[in-house]
């Protein structure tokens, strides 16, 4: 049974308990609705409640665990021999996924008979040709031992399937009887309800702490899946980065990191300067409406998507800055892509974080210390240089460190602006490239998941994760420290 | 009922410093301060008095211009600091500012060291040729602000560090390390405990021999123990003017009766 | 400094107030310098946003004008409908191979009765004039009007993007010297039948509501495809996130004990937020790709890796709401005997809602304009040039979306793509200026002071 139909199916179990419930409680209190402890509705999402929770739960327990089960049943089959020279048992399972996916296919289109599928064997037919007509290729010709794992994978898959229809149903009827069975005028439903809500809500809570496991879970497993068919000294001591999808690639990350701070150093040096005097002309020097003006206009540059600026560094700045440092100009450029088109550009992009996160933090220096500098016969420059940044100064160093995390962790902009090329170089004109814009390269290719070329990425990922979260955590920490001192 | 007045430093002028004449003070359309005229004399303390948002405070900062920095406000009338008029199109409010030193509700030391703290003011009107001198300053100043016992071992600590009353008396150090001619405090005792209170008192009236000192206050018993003149205001207006013990005693008008006997406040 | 200047008041002052000494003097001079460099700093602010605006618009406005060139195109019946019996079914046999040669034989004819001379003999030679598309567009219509062939009829033919690109100024003699896909004689054919009216630009529709097409036929790719894949994202977005942003929301501010595991949530969240775009897509790619095998491209995909990028930011911006309405409405929904529960839901809720929409609004801007995550989750590299079936098929088939079809576009090598991606920049920041004016608009109506 299709999952859309178990679904179906439990929800109008739960229709049919809501009413049932609702009817059950005004009957029990002989149709006088003050009789009952809470009101009518109550008791009926209590049995729908309860007879949808448990149901589901089980039903997604299952459409997890279920995938598990029945590939290491179907790996069991494999004997070591099964596997050529030069591949992998993932490789083999997957093969076997696809065979078992064509006869199902072909099953379904009428080409085969579910019990001729069953008992295939190679021998006895031509199965490449029939799963090709039914539309799936199969690369090789299917040896005995993948036929067998993929029959044993079809027929667990679908007791399996029966198992899970009879259980998640079984659940529903039972939930829902059960609470039916509770369902008395005296029953505090509305209580058993709002303690299911709220379930929930600590459910809806917990996705950010899940979130987070699956970020570093899937960083995780695949990373130590690269160091153990790429050593880790390399990927951490090397200093080439050339990946050759035909094997013997040098994946050392130096190269990359050079790149990536590289840019974010010359995003930082565009964006503080211009970000810090714009909060400090905006919240020193502005007047009312100037600054109703100016502050919103700063922050639409906030507002475009880094594709838009990645398309600007690659169009526009690149040519531009050719023009004037390449051949033609002062020949210090090669091409419209380089570290100094990608930094500039992410420069003004951070413009508005750094200038809207300091117009913040200048604004929580209290009142009492600008009227103390100003009643000395400070002008307002001194008052600023020399009271306000020096007491907003930890703040300011966090609003910087967030920025640049953002810096580090940006895609669009070096995927597009900064070039391809991995070097350890000092001039801002050569093209480098940084860990964000590698990991889009590696993913995005034909290569094969499972080749260290891939998988790379991953590394690259959780390095990229690290960084930018022990910036992040650091930045937080200074930031609350600092507004604590003022509140 | 009242403490009488310490009258520990006997120093007595009748020399105007300030003068104001026909002061009105606008916030946006709120008609703050109405023809206000007072002599505030040098060499005195002179304590401003009233109920709460009478316009004391506001009329205090129109002395060092230092509602300047509030963009709604608006003064009209002559105050004049030794004959000169502080709102005349020449007068620039830093210089103004620097003869007419200010201490504020709340002690609001930079978060800076304590010397930093005093040297800060020196340092920006450019009071000292070289270290030396400016550490000669920093001690006197703090000297006067009777703190340097309690504080010159420790000149490199945090101004932010001291407890609320030494903070006052450090800022009141600050205000005096610039040489100002006038000191304005605006209710300088109001966050601070009793005891600090009383060290802070007795500095207004050891200063008395050097400034004209101004001091806006809620307390009663603290205008007739440390002021020699009082001024009530009321609405806006300055209902009297005169010698402390005068008001207290004997006041003019009803409504500084009412105020003092505590009808209104 | 002596003591008698510490002494002061007797002794005249130094200077009056009505000169400005010279220390001040300086010092006004640098109070004017600091100012100078903070406008200075905003200006350069406006002025790098102005440059980048004028730059999208420029580039950008072009690809919403298109060229078409007027064929009279001959229907001959002998090679559309050899039988003559005007059955679709049959006629569906002739391949846009044999409409080709009508439309190029129609073109020369427009060339001569136009009296330009030139050195080009027939219509093979003036094929590179127009679109590879548009034989399949002439297909299509006669297939829908089967009567007409044998006719002349009328057609606006789509001009290939080099003789757009010419009309547009993109294209010049100079830059298609080592051109294959034209020559100078076409150029020169061009002129004449523009000034006829022939070749002619106009609105061009099919960049808004069309397919992308393949790398050799920009004149013909457009945006409306991945703008349904955009869409259909968003709809996921948006039914998940409002949802569990606002459950986790009233969790965190109404019922979380403090206690270590509220504060783990906390943590979690703000950090999520500042989590790079990229990390989430590789978190797509392993969850739900690789684990939970749902299919590459699909929109569905892109939308439940964009709704975990954006619940932290509506979880912050819910929160906000919430903590804006008054303790006293809680107090005073619990005064009357209602639950905890029923506070929440019957009264905080309710009044929070404008502020929780426009934070839901702003995070579905910013997932409309992310395209970082949809590039490892493979939206792009894959040519959305169907438009999905129905409403399941819009969730579960492959497509792009507008940023991830903007950043294929500029990729490509052609540069008539990147007038296409400017464009569709335009488009998509249209989009953004709308959800972000909705959600001004909201504030401004039911902004509450308490």
């Amino acid at each position: 049974m299709p999952v859309l139909w178990l679904i179906l199916i439990v929800l109008a179990l739960a229709v049919a308990g809501f009413i049932a419930g609702r009817a059950r409680a005004i009957s029990g209190a002989g149709d006088d609705r003050r009789a009952l402890h809470s009101l009518p509705n109550y008791y009926g999402w209590n049995v729908a409640m309860k007879a949808m929770v448990p149901a589901f739960l089980a039903l997604v327990i299952w459409l997890i665990a279920q995938p598990f089960i029945v590939n290491t049943k179907a790996t069991s089959l494999l004997p070591e021999t099964a596997i050529p020279e030069g591949s992998t048992l993932g490789l083999v399972m997957s093969d076997v996924r696809r065979v078992a996916d064509g006869l199902d296919l072909a099953v379904e289109q009428g080409l085969l008979g579910a019990s001729e599928a069953a008992d295939l064997t190679v021998t006895g037919s031509d199965i490449r040709a029939t799963l090709g007509s039914a539309g799936v290729a199969v690369g090789s010709e299917i040896s005995p031992e993948i036929l067998a794992a993929a029959q044993s994978y079809r027929s667990s898959n679908a007791t399996g399937n029966l198992l899970r229809s009879l259980v998640v149903i079984g659940l529903a009827l039972v939930g829902g009887a059960l609470a039916l069975a509770q369902t008395k005028p005296d029953f505090r439903a509305r209580n058993a309800v709002e303690r299911g809500i709220r379930a929930i809500l600590v459910g809806a809570a917990s996705l950010a702490i899940l979130t987070t496991i699956g970020i570093v879970l899937s960083l995780v497993f695949n990373t130590i899946e690269f160091f153990r068919i790429y050593p880790a000294s390399e990927f951490f001591g090397s200093f080439t980065w050339s990946p050759s999808f035909g094997g013997g690639s040098q994946l050392g990350i130096w190269p990359l990191l050079w790149g990536t701070l590289y840019i974010s150093l010359i995003a930082l040096l565009v964006s503080v300067p211009i970000g810090l005097f714009a909060a400090v002309y905006l919240s020193e020097y502005a007047g009312p409406k100037f600054r109703s003006v100016a502050k919103p206009a700063l922050e639409l540059l906030a507002g475009i998507p880094t594709i838009v600026y990645g398309l600007f560094a690659l169009l526009t700045v690149g040519p531009l800055l050719l023009s004037v440092f390449g051949r033609d100009g002062l020949g210090w450029m090669q091409a419209g892509t380089a570290v100094m088109t990608a930094g500039l550009v992410m420069g003004i992009m951070l413009i508005p974080f750094v200038s809207s996160l300091s117009d913040d933090i200048i604004n929580a220096v209290p009142q009492s210390l600008r009227d103390g500098s100003y009643g000395l016969g400070a002008t307002k420059s001194e008052t600023i240089k020399q009271v306000i940044l020096p007491a907003a100064l930890p703040g300011i160093v966090g609003a910087i460190l967030l920025a640049a995390s953002r810096a580090i962790g940006e895609t669009m902009i070096v995927v597009l602006g900064a070039g391809a090329a991995a070097r350890l170089s000092l001039n801002p004109f050569d093209a480098m490239t940084t860990v964000t814009a590698k990991i889009v390269s590696q993913l995005t290719g034909d290569a094969d998941f499972a080749s260290p070329e891939a998988l790379v990425a991953f590394a690259l990922g959780m390095t990229l994760f690290v960084m930018t979260l022990g910036l992040n955590v650091f930045a937080l920490y200074i930031v609350r420290k600092y507004r604590e001192q003022y509140d | 009922m009242y403490d009488s007045p310490l009258r520990k430093t006997e120093v007595d002028t009748n020399e105007s410093k300030i003068s104001a004449r026909d002061v009105q003070v606008y916030y946006g359309d709120t008609h703050a301060i109405k023809d206000v005229n007072v002599e505030i004399l040098d060499k005195t303390v002179t304590a401003f008095i009233g109920p709460s948002g009478c316009g004391k405070s506001t009329f205090l900062r129109t002395l060092n211009r230092m509602n300047d920095t509030i963009d709604i406000c608006r003064v009209e009338g002559l105050i004049e600091l030794d004959g000169e008029d502080i709102y005349d199109k020449r007068v620039d409010p830093v210089q103004l500012r620097a003869k007419v030193g200010m201490v504020f509700q709340k002690p609001n030391p930079f978060p800076k060291s304590i010397y930093d703290n005093v040297a800060y003011g020196p340092k920006i009107h450019g009071l000292a040729k070289n270290k030396a001198e400016l550490d000669e300053i920093v001690e006197k100043a703090l000297r006067r602000g009777a703190i340097w016992d309690e504080v010159k071992d420790r000149l490199d600590a945090p101004g932010t560090g001291l407890s609320g009353g030494q903070q006052q008396r450090l800022c009141i150090a600050r205000a005096v390390a610039t040489e100002p001619e006038v000191l304005l405090m605006d209710e300088p005792c109001s966050a601070l405990d009793p005891i600090a209170t009383s060290q802070v008192e007795e500095l207004i009236d050891e200063l008395r021999a050097n400034y004209s000192v101004v001091i806006v206050t809620h307390s009663m018993q603290q205008a007739a123990r440390v002021s020699q003149k009082t001024a009530f205001f009321h609405l806006g207006n300055l209902v009297e003017y005169g010698d402390t013990s005068q008001i207290f005693t004997n006041p003019v008008d009803p409504r500084t009766e009412s105020y003092i006997t505590g009808r209104i406040g | 400094m002596t003591d008698a200047t510490y002494t002061g008041g007797k002794e005249p002052a130094k200077h009056g107030l009505l000169t400005v000494d010279a220390r001040t003097k300086k010092r006004n001079a640098s109070e004017k310098r600091f100012r100078l460099y903070g406008l200075a700093a905003i200006g350069a602010g406006v002025f790098f946003l102005v440059v980048l605006l004028s730059a999208i618009i420029s580039n950008g406005i072009g690809a919403f004008q298109q060229t078409f060139i007027e064929v009279p195109v001959y229907l001959e019946e002998a090679k559309l409908d050899k039988t003559g019996n005007r059955d679709p079914a049959e006629m569906a046999k002739v391949s846009t191979f044999g409409y080709s040669p009508l439309i190029q034989n129609s073109l020369w004819k427009v060339v001569v009765d136009s009296g330009a001379e030139t050195p080009l003999e027939d219509g093979g030679d003036v094929k590179q004039m127009i679109s590879a598309s548009a034989a399949a567009k002439v297909r299509d219509w006669v297939l829908a009007n089967p009567d007409r062939v044998g006719e002349t009829v009328d057609f606006q033919i789509l001009a290939s993007s080099r003789v757009d690109g010419y009309l547009k100024g993109r294209v010049s003699r100079e830059s298609i010297a080592q051109d294959k896909n034209i020559d100078a004689e076409h150029l020169d054919l061009v002129d004449v039948l523009r000034e006829q009216g022939v070749v002619h630009k106009s609105f061009n529709w099919e960049f808004i509501t069309g397919a992308d097409a393949s790398e050799s036929r920009a004149e013909q790719a457009g945006l409306g495809v991945s703008m349904l894949g955009s869409l259909f994202m968003m709809i996921t977005v948006l039914l998940l996130a409002l949802p569990i942003g606002v459950a986790a929301s009233i969790y965190l501010e109404e019922f979380a004990p403090t206690n270590r595991f509220t504060d783990f949530i906390e943590v979690n969240i703000s950090n999520l937020a500042a989590v790079p775009s990229i990390v989430f897509g590789i978190l797509g790619l392993a969850a739900f790709i690789q684990f939970a095998h749902l299919p590459q491209s699909a929109p569905i995909v892109g939308g439940l890796t964009l709704t975990l990028m954006t619940l932290p930011t509506i979880v912050i911006s819910t929160r906000a709401a919430l903590k804006a309405v008054p303790p006293s409405i809680r107090d005073a929904a619990l005064g009357v005997g209602a639950s905890k529960m029923q506070a929440t839901f019957h009264h905080v809720l309710p009044l929070a809602m404008p502020g929780i929409l426009t934070g839901t609004i702003i995070g579905l801007a910013q997932a409309l304009g992310e395209t970082a995550p949809l590039l490892l989750i493979g939206m792009v590299g894959y040519i959305a040039t169907n438009y999905p079936e129905g409403v399941f098929s819009g969730f579960l088939s492959p497509n792009s979306a507008m940023p991830a079809q903007i950043y294929e576009w500029a990729k490509r090598a052609d540069p008539a793509y990147y007038e296409r991606a400017w464009g569709g920049i335009i488009i998509l920041l249209l989009f953004l200026l709308a959800m972000n004016l909705i959600a001004i608009v909201l504030r401004r109506k039911f902004e509450r002071r308490w």
